[in-house]
């Protein structure tokens, strides 16, 4: 019959949109994958936070925990604050863990490495990470490698 | 076993078409004024005619450009040791910009120049003047269906566009060329983002769905209504549309994801 | 104004770019009659049967269906009227998409609520009438261009409008169809007290069914009265347009500069 297979067509279609949608929602922004269980918030401060930028991710042992949420500048200490909103997940991080700012890859983009220590208390919302490593910024260090070829002549 | 297996598909087959009258009474809805059932069905007809018969082309095309994507992804990315950014790039120009620009322009030349010719055909033959003197106005009968299923009809082939080109871009990574299929994936949805992406996206398309359908309704409308008026009225809308695609795309890029 | 007319055209001047094609047009359309509207090709027939349906505007001048101002109409209220009148136009101007059955059913199903049966009993019977009953399940690019307009004639009477307007029906048809068209026209108008306007080329034919004809020439309107007085007029154009003859007050040639002058 006419009329009914263009209605089906039509509603296969409209369908076939609302599956490409959950596809793009799941499986390419991952978006079911935070925030299932809730987040909490940590923050760390860092001397240099170059190149790092918001939504950049947060990993620890190479998994993804959370994702930075706002970079803003602490003029007392003249240094950054990064808040980062971690996976409840990930609920165990230590209070003496340690993060510090990396790259992927030799020009790849900046994320955040968070390694745990042994203390028995963890960190709770809202805690801040003083232990921190800063972004390593690529002309200090040809800077530097200048500086001591130029002395040991 | 045979008796079930029908039975599953004709249930599939009975809500399938139950969403294709949902989606008629949601045009229902959004006309809400008298004899609204009859410019529903106009509108679902349309759809068939604008969206339905474009999937081939938008299929196609997307595969194919989310292969090339991958391909040319991961040339350039190997050379920075980079290759398992690959997911992320093919996703995120997809979802930004090659989706909807790119299903925007085949539509215009798909469906855009049809609706062109089909109105302006209308109006050469006097059906446009008969219908007003029959007290139907053709603004509403003729135009607006078509209208409404170009909006309708063209994000949803973007987002058909997008998914099948990520599917190409995975089977040229990760299939052929040995991404690892795990940080594919995981780069891809670690830098994509819902709301800013996918449905910055969505929005994009929406905006191209709206001004691509009106130049082509509105060009068949208009034109002079001989062969060669009709001729010109679809070369038109091809070229303006695509203009305009691209011209507010820049705009749009701007707003969305510039920092200007 | 008269109460027998059932349109008037007062004083109407209008356009195309600037060609002028009337220049003070005046008629009446009397209620219930035919009215034959005849003239040389392109001098605005067609473009009259439009004013009064309100598909172009005047630009000065009057036109009023039963008493109302067609142009002073909102377009809503335009869309009102003109469910009381039906028109045939010149090229039949069917519904490309649908079928025979389904043009000829296409007013019943937008204003009125008549179920399926009825409508089929209504749209079978006006196809009988113009002797196409066979072909309701054709579509229209299955039809030759006189069944098309013979189709696009059932379709135009399927309201039972009060007034119809004929462009040109009996066009293309053998004399048989031209026959059987006439009888129909005369019988739709004295069953149905239909005022009906045609315009036509076949005049002989067209003035004995007639009750009044405007003859439009020259921008204006040449004659009008009954085709008695039509036939028994002594106006050179009247004379000449009922002959047929070459020469006369009525130009063949569209205006142009002199044929020596353009040639050299
Ligand atoms: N769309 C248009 N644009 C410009 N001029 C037009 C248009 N339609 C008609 N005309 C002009 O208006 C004049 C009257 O046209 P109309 O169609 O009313 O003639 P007609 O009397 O019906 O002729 P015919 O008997 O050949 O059908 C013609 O000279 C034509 O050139
Ligand atoms: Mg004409």
């Amino acid at each position: 019959m006419y009329s009914r297979r263009l209605e089906l067509s039509v509603g296969a279609f409209v369908l076939l949109g609302a599956l490409c949608l959950a596809f793009l929602a799941l499986e390419v922004s991952g978006l079911a994958s935070t925030g299932d269980n809730g987040t909490y918030r940590l923050s760390a401060r860092f001397d240099n936070v170059a190149g790092l930028t918001t939504r950049a991710k947060v990993s620890a042992a190479g998994v993804t925990v959370g994702r930075v949420v706002g970079i803003r500048y602490d003029k007392a200490t003249a240094a950054a604050i990064v808040d980062m909103e971690i996976s409840q997940d990930f609920a165990e991080f230590s209070e003496d863990t340690s993060a510090s700012i990396l790259t992927a890859g030799l020009l790849g983009e900046k994320y955040i490495g968070l390694s745990t220590g042994g203390d028995p208390n963890n960190l709770a919302d809202g805690d801040m990470i003083y232990d921190t490593q800063s972004a390593i910024v690529l002309e200090e260090l040809i800077g530097k490698f200048l500086l001591n070829m130029s002395s040991e002549k | 076993m045979i008796d079930w297996i029908a039975g599953v598909g004709r249930s599939t087959l009975s809500q399938v078409s139950d969403l294709g009258r949902a989606s008629l009474m949601l045009m229902q809805a959004i006309f809400g004024r008298s004899n609204v059932g009859v410019y529903g069905r106009l509108t679902v007809d349309q759809i068939y005619a604008v969206g339905v018969l474009s999937l081939s082309i938008i299929i196609v095309s997307g595969l194919f450009i989310g292969m090339v994507l991958g391909l040319q992804g991961y040339t350039i990315l190997t050379d920075y040791g980079s290759e398992q950014a690959l997911g992320q790039m093919v996703a995120l120009s997809l979802t930004r910009e090659l989706g909807p620009v790119v299903t925007a322009l085949l539509f215009a030349g798909r469906a855009g120049s049809a609706l062109t010719a089909e109105i302006g055909l209308m109006k050469a033959t006097e059906q446009l003047a008969s219908l007003e003197m029959i007290g139907v106005d053709p603004l509403r009968r003729v135009v607006a269906p078509r209208f409404w299923a170009g909006v309708i009809s063209l994000p949803i082939l973007s987002l058909i566009f997008v998914s099948v080109g990520c599917l190409g871009g995975a089977l040229v990574g990760v299939s052929w060329l040995g991404v690892d299929s795990g940080s594919f994936w995981a780069n891809m949805q670690a830098s994509v983002d819902f709301f800013d992406d996918v449905f910055n996206g969505m929005i994009k398309s929406v905006v191209f769905a709206i001004v691509v359908t009106w130049i082509a309704v509105y060009q068949g409308y208009d034109l002079v209504p001989t062969s060669e008026g009709i001729a010109r009225a679809t070369t038109k809308t091809v070229v303006y549309a695509s203009l305009a695609v691209l011209g507010l795309d820049f705009f749009l890029t701007a707003v969305m994801f510039g920092e200007i | 104004m008269t109460a027998s007319a059932f349109v008037e055209i007062e004083d109407v001047g209008f356009r195309r770019d600037r060609r002028v094609i009337y220049d003070g047009l005046n008629a009446t359309v009397p209620r219930g009659k035919i009215t034959a509207i005849v003239g040389p090709s392109g001098t605005g027939k067609t473009t009259l049967l439009r004013l009064i349906g309100g598909q172009l505007k005047p630009e000065s001048g009057d036109v009023r269906v039963d008493g109302v101002s067609v142009q002073s109409l909102k377009r809503a209220e335009l869309f009102q009227l003109r469910k009381r009148m039906g028109m045939l136009f010149q090229s039949g101007a069917l519904f490309a998409e649908l079928s025979v059955f389904e043009n000829v059913a296409f007013p019943l199903r937008v204003h009125t609520d008549l179920d399926d049966e009825l409508i089929r009993l209504i749209v079978l019977m006006k196809l009988e009438a113009v002797g196409l009953r066979g072909a309701v399940d054709l579509v229209p690019s299955e039809l030759s261009g006189g069944m098309q307009r013979r189709v696009a004639l059932a379709r135009a009477i399927a309201l039972d409008p009060e007034m119809i307007m004929y462009d040109e029906p009996f066009a293309g048809q053998d004399p048989i169809g031209l026959g059987v068209l006439l009888s129909l026209v005369k019988q739709l108008n004295q069953a149905l007290g239909l005022t009906s306007l045609v315009v036509s080329h076949d005049l002989q034919e067209t003035l004995s069914i007639a009750d009044h004809v405007i003859m439009i020439a020259n921008n204006r309107v040449a004659f009008e009265g009954s085709p008695a007085v039509m036939q028994s007029s002594n106006d050179p154009l009247v004379q000449q347009f009922l002959h047929g003859s070459p020469d006369g007050p009525v130009r063949f040639h569209f205006p142009a500069p002199a044929l020596e002058d353009a040639l050299s």
